[in-house]
């Protein structure tokens, strides 16, 4: 059974509208790498030089990788990985 | 200018998440099939601050996933500008990820406080006009 990626509204556009899509197992960038090869762009939306973005939270199941692993959290067969943009802002920059 | 019907009783509500947070910015998501039957999650902003605002990622996860559920959309986000007017700050833009989502900021600068409704896409900001129902 592979891993299932929930993928955010505003990154359907480059998954073709794909709400969900499926990858192999493997860490969270492992995986995130992986997607970019099937859905080109989409690497560089959640991750920087191999590190998720401050502004994109990630889940494995119900557990936020900052709980876990982070970026080196073993995603098994099975799990779900969901990414999910941060909802912020503010008048500083 | 297009517009929305948002009941006053939702208005009211954000309104007073704000004073009630006041003098720090607050945040929520507003969430339904449709604007004129909305309801509200008032969030908790991450940061306590009155120059800006990171809603709590868990408690977000978890709204996410009560909107899907009930098949509803997260049809707005709102907060708080407690000393400046209601009008998306440039940092607003950046981080606006959703595009489907209208974004609501309260001011809380004047002497009544202001709510204004916004498309925020690709950095285009659109002001939607709102009609209290
Ligand atoms: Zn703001």
């Amino acid at each position: 059974m592979p891993v299932k990626v929930r993928i955010p509204t505003p990154l359907q556009r480059l998954t073709g509208g794909k709400e969900e899509v499926e990858a192999k197992t493997g860490t969270v960038i492992e995986i995130v790498n992986d997607l970019d090869k099937q859905y080109p762009g989409i690497a560089e939306r959640i991750s920087e030089n191999n590190k998720i973005r401050r502004f994109v939270n990630m889940y494995v199941n119900e557990e936020d990788i900052r709980f876990l692993q982070a970026e080196a959290t073993v995603v098994k067969d099975g799990d779900e990985l969901s990414i999910v943009p941060a909802i912020a802002g503010g008048i500083s920059q | 200018m297009e517009t929305i019907g948002i009941p006053r009783s939702v208005i009211n509500e954000i309104i007073d998440h704000a004073k009630a947070g006041y003098p720090d910015e607050v945040c929520g998501i507003v969430a339904g099939k449709e604007f004129s039957s909305a309801h509200l999650y008032n969030m908790t902003n991450t940061e306590n601050s009155r120059v800006s605002y990171f809603m709590d990622p868990g408690e977000q996860f978890q709204v996410m996933k009560d909107i899907r559920e009930r098949k509803e959309k997260m049809l707005a986000i709102y907060h708080s500008h407690p000393d400046s007017v209601a009008f998306p700050s440039a940092k607003d833009v950046r981080l606006a990820y959703y595009p489907d989502s209208l974004y609501i900021i309260v001011s809380l600068a004047g002497d009544i406080p202001v709510l204004k409704a916004f498309s925020i896409n690709e950095g285009e900001i659109v002001e939607i006009s709102v009609k209290p129902l």
